[in-house]
């Protein structure tokens, strides 16, 4: 099974209904699929803290929302993971692509990642890094952690688990 | 009138309607005039209203009202297309339009000069908007709430402040009764 295939069974078997994203070249495969899945709502945002505002409404309305990004797009959404996400209590699985990392050939790719980790840490966000295909074996349970724990965590997936650029 | 005399005059009629209210003074107006579990006050996170609403409202099938202001939907512009796409015939965006960010002592935004957002929203692509001025909201509101489609009002009122304490009540507690209410709505 593809690994985008691995990710949106991952939320689907986690009853994940409601998906909102912003491109990302990496991720557009993931995008895809869940555009196609039959049990997914997928709605595309303009921006990614838009997007954790309509993650909010459809998660108090009774459906598991996650949003999927880039690791640029965190700066934007600062001030709604902690106003919004983590202060009202709220569950969000995070999907990241993890650019400016090995292999990254755009330069100014490499200045947000360098403050990734610091900026998730920073937020108290437990978070996790995808490097390896096999990875994606602990999607299932970090899902899982997400509902029971009602924060938002991050899941950081860098070129190499897509396999490259 | 000035948007606490919307508020005010509005309350009866949304008074079991599921209502996400903006930050800042619409929030603590609606705390204020009427509380109700049904209600769901933002603390924090501008612009978000109606981001949240849509989200509601394309999850489950109580209607949604969401009150929010000229300067937030300026702020968060980019959900107007994002509803006018995702279309959800239970929700209703009113958009109190004072031409100001009132909450932060009424500093003028550009709604309130050359920018129409009656035309941005149309523009956007949503659907049924509506201009009224402030004296017929209501019974805009009402209709809107009554009828089977998406529906964004644009109340045009002026701007000004009354004095009302702030929210005190823990967000967990606010979001906890609004979900309980939202799940009966939808048993
Ligand atoms: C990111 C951010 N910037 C600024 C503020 C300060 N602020 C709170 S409410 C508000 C005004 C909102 O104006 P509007 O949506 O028109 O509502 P009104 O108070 O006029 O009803 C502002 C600027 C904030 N809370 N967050
Ligand atoms: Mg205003």
């Amino acid at each position: 099974m593809s690994v985008d295939n691995v990710i949106i069974d991952g939320f689907v078997n986690n009853k994940v209904e409601f998906i909102t994203t912003v491109p990302c070249k990496q991720l557009g495969g993931v995008i895809d699929a869940a555009e196609k899945h039959p049990d997914i709502y997928h709605i595309p945002s303009n921006k990614e803290d838009e997007g954790m505002g309509l993650c909010a409404g459809a998660f108090m309305g009774g459906k598991r929302s996650a949003i999927i990004m880039q690791n640029t797009a965190i700066g934007v959404t600062i001030n709604t993971l902690v106003t919004l996400t983590q202060y009202y209590r709220m569950p969000l699985p995070m999907l990241i692509s993890y650019r400016g990392e090995l292999g990254e050939p755009v330069a100014c790719q490499a200045e947000m990642a360098v403050h990734t980790k610091a900026l998730l840490a920073q937020l108290n966000i437990p978070t996790y890094h995808f490097h390896k295909q096999s990875d994606a074996d602990e999607f299932d349970k970090i899902l899982k952690y997400t509902f029971m724990c009602n924060k938002p965590v991050a899941i950081l997936t860098d070129a190499s688990f897509w396999g490259g650029y | 009138m000035i948007r606490s005399d919307i508020i005010k005059e509005l309350a009866s009629t949304i008074k079991d309607t599921l209502t996400v209210c903006n930050i800042g003074l619409p929030s603590q107006e609606m705390h204020m005039i009427d509380d109700q579990p049904s209600n769901f006050y933002m603390l924090g996170t501008m612009g978000l209203a109606s981001s949240i609403g849509l989200g509601l409202a394309l999850a489950q099938k109580s209607k949604v009202l969401v009150i929010d202001g000229d300067g937030s939907v300026l702020t968060n512009m980019g959900t107007l297309p994002t509803i006018a796409n995702n279309v959800a015939d239970n929700y209703v965006l009113l958009i109190i339009d004072n031409g100001s960010y009132g909450s932060t002592g009424d500093q003028p935004t550009y709604a309130g000069k050359l920018t129409s957002l009656t035309k941005v929203a149309e523009a956007c692509g949503c659907k049924n908007v509506i201009e009224c001025k402030a004296e017929d909201t209501v019974q805009v509101v009402k209709d809107a709430l009554a009828g089977d489609e998406m529906t964004v009002i644009v109340s045009k009122c002026e701007s000004g402040n009354i004095k009302v304490p702030v929210i005190t009540m823990d967000p967990v507690v606010i979001r906890d009764r609004f979900m309980k209410t939202v799940a009966a709505q939808n048993a």
